[in-house]
């Protein structure tokens, strides 16, 4: 098995949500991630999938997450072709003697503190996956009291092809 | 131009629109407000007495017909009733429209009387589905579940509208084109997928074109006729496209599949190359899905995307409609067959030996009882090729698929995909109000007979005349003969004691039919005579046919296509060369 990150334009009517969750149900396809939110277009929606599946499932999962009418569009974006982001936020416990080290380390992964309390900081952060399970391995020995992780975000890298040419395409 | 009417009349006046000119329902709290306008309009409602039979009614229509079958029905209970015939016309890709009413849009949520998330429950079981609040949307809706219904793969679409949007006051507006972005069927294959088709077409010597459902979706018999003719190759067509090739044809093998003919079968095992033609690998077809057509190279038409790799992997996929598939790999097949074209004679010799030493056939029974697959060679040779005939599921359905012979598309509709039992009398009730002039046989088991006959009193009141034949064998057929083969002949709850309790020809009396029984092999014949004979009301004959009797040959379920079985334990003899 391996990870796919699908970026699906839907159309923001109600219940595509429901259909594209009911859908993967029902093939029985495993989603490690699933994001949705605006876009620029008031009336599109983005989900960014991820999704855990062997090489020929995965066309199936395209295939038929693309059939859904309210579905507009569904690519498989590429690691390095694309910008991928997941935001979490990691209450952590310190004691006059971790504080510093603890950071120390929110320093060296670029997050950032949001909330300080007497026996713990809460951490901000941002980056691709293997970053924020790299930041949460460390984090781990001071003992993590509470996290919540956002599922990932990602788009394609550069201007779209074919849109390069239509600056006033809006 | 546009003008104020209720939301109810905007409703009817968009079915309208649409083109239908029959809808099967009954009505309802939440969709009570739609009725008072359906009393004035042209379109000629049904009133039938479950909402199961308005869906298959629906089905039967569409089958028949190739329109868009439409049933109607109130929210909540009303609704869920039609969830078994949705999702049997999804899994059978026939185009219906389903309208429900729902509770007031302010009550949603708050289960309300009366109040199911129909939506939500048929969202895997519908081709798309609509949830209608604002009356201004319903045009656009019922527009658009037309367009979903009908076109592409068809499929079943379901409108559920709130019953104060059937209440309130709207513009009635008839969408002049449609918005559907995400929904751009694909109707033409591309030029390179015709090219490298008919190459491998060209270096077959031993093809098969595996046709299904989808050839009578797409009207494009004629077309097959010409393909096949061109390549000269042996044709199987499954259950769902019985008829979209001449069961006469020579070049016909028959049925593939758990019940099909050894010769079908085993071709498809055999072959270099499948031609796959709307059909979908199902695994009634293939058996075990590893050990299916194991040294075939695949060609794949199909209007559906998703279907390409979805069971098989393939060499070449012809995604479109296959009427325009067709039309576009005959030149290109003439162009590569004058350069050459296989020899296909020593496949033929295969081919005819399996057919000869192995036609299909049947016992007589030893105690004096009717064979039932005779009774349905039988009706099947009086009615003709040019009626409908119309099955329910189990033992009967299999044997109807195998002794009528189908000439004709749109002759044989079924329950393939999601195998209803009770589909036969509702189904045949849709299929003769829209062919009126067809004489339409339903053939049906008891046990599924026991399901749906309500809907004959539909028939009886509404000037149907179906003519049923009840293939009696006093037991849920199918499950029983699981039972003789892999649970050791123990018979739980399987027999229905039917042979007097219901007395059916009295139950049909009772629903305003004429009731006929037939007990013997003598008077197969001059009953079914009788029965066509009739054509004020519809006929129900109870056929009393011998209990035993099994459907042969048979895969077993998960077993290899290589393990078919032409009776309990027997094998067909393979030449060595063969194997």
């Amino acid at each position: 098995m391996s990870t796919h990150t699908l970026s699906v334009l839907v159309e923001n009517s109600p219940g595509v949500l429901a259909r594209v969750a009911s859908l993967f149900s029902r093939r029985g396809y495993n989603i490690d991630s699933l994001a949705v939110g605006p876009t620029e277009d008031p009336n599109v929606s983005r989900m960014t999938i991820v999704v855990n599946v062997e090489g020929h499932a995965l066309s199936q999962v395209i295939q038929q997450t693309d059939k859904l009418i309210n579905v507009l569009s569904i690519i498989e974006l590429d690691p390095i072709a694309s910008v991928q982001r997941e935001l979490l936020l990691v209450k952590v416990t310190t004691s006059p003697e971790t504080r510093s080290q603890v950071l120390e380390t929110v320093q060296l992964f670029r997050a950032k503190v949001v909330d300080v309390a007497q026996d713990a900081v809460t951490i901000e952060a941002t980056g691709n996956s293997e970053k924020i399970q790299a930041l949460l391995r460390v984090l781990e020995p001071y003992g993590i009291k509470e996290l919540v992780q956002s599922g990932l975000v990602a788009m394609e890298r550069g201007l779209k092809p074919g849109k390069s040419h239509q600056p006033d395409h809006d | 131009m546009s003008a104020q009417v209720t939301g109810a009349q905007s409703l009817v006046k968009s079915l309208e629109a649409a083109g239908v000119d029959v809808m099967f329902g009954i009505p309802g709290g939440a969709i009570l407000p739609a009725y008072d306008p359906i009393f004035d309009s042209s379109i000629r409602h049904i009133l039938v007495r479950h909402e199961q039979g308005a869906g298959h009614a629906a089905t039967g229509y569409a089958q028949a017909t190739g329109r868009v079958g439409v049933c109607i029905a109130t929210s909540g209970p009303g609704a869920t009733n039609l969830v078994t015939p949705l999702a049997d016309a999804q899994m059978d890709s026939v185009p219906i429209v389903a309208i429900t009413g729902q509770v007031a849009s302010a009550a949603i949520g708050t289960d309300a009387f009366q109040e199911a998330d129909i939506r939500g429950i048929t969202m895997p079981v519908t081709k798309h589905n609509f949830l209608i609040t604002d009356p201004q949307d319903i045009p656009r809706a019922i527009a658009e579940a037309f367009h979903i219904a009908g076109t592409g793969r068809p499929g079943a679409v379901l409108v559920d509208i709130a019953k104060d949007a059937l209440t309130k006051m709207t513009d009635f507006n008839w969408p002049e084109s449609l918005s559907l972005p995400g929904y751009n069927p694909v109707m033409d294959p591309t030029p390179e997928s015709i090219r490298d088709a008919a190459a491998l077409i060209a270096q077959s010597s031993s093809p098969v074109l595996y046709v299904g459902g989808g050839m009578i979706k797409s009207n494009a018999s004629a077309e097959l006729m010409k393909l096949a003719e061109l390549t000269g190759a042996p044709v199987v067509t499954t259950l769902m496209a019985l008829g979209s090739f001449p069961d006469s044809h020579p070049q016909h093998l028959g049925m593939p599949g758990m019940h099909g003919t050894v010769a079908a079968v085993t071709a498809l095992q055999k072959a270099d190359l499948l031609i796959t033609l709307g059909a979908r690998f199902d695994d009634r077809v293939t058996g075990k899905l590893s050990s299916f057509a194991p040294n075939a190279k695949i060609i794949h038409a199909d209007i559906d995307p998703a279907e390409i790799g979805k069971n098989r992997i393939v060499d070449v996929a012809l995604v479109g409609d296959l009427k325009a598939t067709i039309n576009a790999l005959l030149p290109e097949l003439q162009k590569q067959f004058a350069k050459s074209k296989p020899d296909l004679a020593a496949w033929w010799e295969q081919c005819n030996s399996w057919r000869a030493r192995y036609p299909l056939g049947f016992d007589e029974p030893t105690d004096g009882s009717v064979s039932p697959q005779y009774v349905i060679q039988r009706l099947g040779q009086i009615a003709g090729p040019d009626a409908i005939y119309v099955a329910g599921v189990g033992q009967h359905q299999m044997w109807s698929s195998q002794f009528v012979n189908y000439e004709k598309p749109r002759t044989w509709i079924n329950s393939g995909g999601l195998g209803t039992m009770g589909f036969a009398v509702p189904a045949a009730m849709g299929a003769k109000v829209g062919a009126p002039d067809t004489v339409v046989w339903a053939i049906d088991g008891d046990g599924c007979f026991q399901m749906t006959n309500q809907e004959l009193v539909t028939c009886a009141l509404n000037n149907i005349p179906i003519k049923v034949a009840i293939i009696n064998n006093e037991s849920l057929g199918m499950v029983r003969q699981w039972q003789t083969l892999f649970y050791n002949e123990r018979y739980s709850n399987t027999d229905l004691h039917s042979k007097r309790i219901p007395d059916f020809a009295k139950l049909a009396e009772a629903m305003g039919c004429v009731g006929l029984r037939c007990e013997s092999k003598e008077d197969v014949d001059r009953v079914i005579n009788e029965a066509m004979a009739i054509n004020d009301r519809p006929v129900v004959v109870d056929f009393s046919v011998h209990r035993d009797a099994m459907v042969w040959p048979m895969v077993a379920a998960g077993t290899s296509n290589d393990d078919i079985v032409i009776a309990k334990s027997m094998a067909p003899i393979w030449d060595s060369q063969e194997l």
